[in-house]
């Protein structure tokens, strides 16, 4: 018994290391400044740690950790106020500041444009076009129907095209005939 | 030219696999290694508690 709970013990600390990269480019991502993800993965590692009880072992473990770190964000937002939205020009000046943390010259460009989006558009493009999730694994974890986070997705790469004047790449994302159905299904 | 630019989901990537490659910071491995300390150190504890009864 003792021997079989230490291994259960072991594999949820190698497969929460496993997700950490993952994990984190989430993380910043999400609050746009590597100093306030770090902080987040880290109440995230505690959260899990904890709460290790309750994950069963053989299901998704790399979703329960990007879900936990997402409610951790938002309940931290919510109890520093606005911080969400006020995303702008603080990002960009962040940037400036650290532009080697981005990568080109080129990809600074798009972190702004990215940064432009509504805090649950971005969420929903990166979950799926970057962390590698199906769309209903991004709908799970971000607590909402699989034709909402279409339809974010949609509208963040509509944007990102506009701000960026680039053409779409079509190699992702929900196709034109099911673009219509959502905006038609969610528009209200 | 917006034709010689790579396409927004090759961008997003990019820009992701880019924090991605980062190593894991210190401050993570530490962390664990002390998670896990503590709950071995706690599991010994019980056993001797069990072994003593």
């Amino acid at each position: 018994m003792t021997d079989d709970a230490t291994s259960i013990e072991r594999s949820f600390k190698r497969d929460l290391l496993a997700a950490l990269p993952n994990l984190r480019a989430f993380a910043v991502s999400l609050t746009g400044r590597h100093h306030v993800a770090d902080d987040l993965v880290q109440d995230t590692i505690m959260k899990a740690w904890a709460k290790q009880d309750h994950f069963e072992p053989g299901t998704n473990m790399k979703a329960w950790l990007f879900t936990i770190l997402r409610n951790e964000f938002y309940s931290q937002m919510r109890k520093r106020g606005r911080e969400v939205s006020d995303s702008d020009g603080f990002f960009t000046a962040q940037l400036s500041t650290h532009p080697q943390q981005y990568g080109s010259l080129d990809l600074q460009d798009f972190k702004k444009a990215l940064d432009q989006l509504p805090s649950d558009q971005r969420e929903a493009i990166i979950l799926v076009g970057a962390s590698g999730f199906a769309y209903e694994e991004a709908a799970e974890i971000c607590g909402c129907a699989v034709g909402t986070i279409k339809s974010r997705i949609n509208r963040a790469r509509n944007k990102l095209q506009e701000i960026l004047g680039v053409t779409g790449e079509g190699d992702y994302g929900p196709d034109a005939h099911s673009s219509a159905v959502t905006k038609r299904a969610f528009a209200v | 030219m917006a034709d010689s630019q790579p396409g927004i989901a090759t961008q997003l990537r990019q820009l992701y696999q880019s924090v991605q490659d980062e190593a894991i910071p210190d401050r993570f491995l530490s962390l664990l290694e002390k998670l896990d300390q503590a709950e071995q150190q706690a599991d010994q504890a019980l056993r001797i508690k069990d072994s003593a009864q």
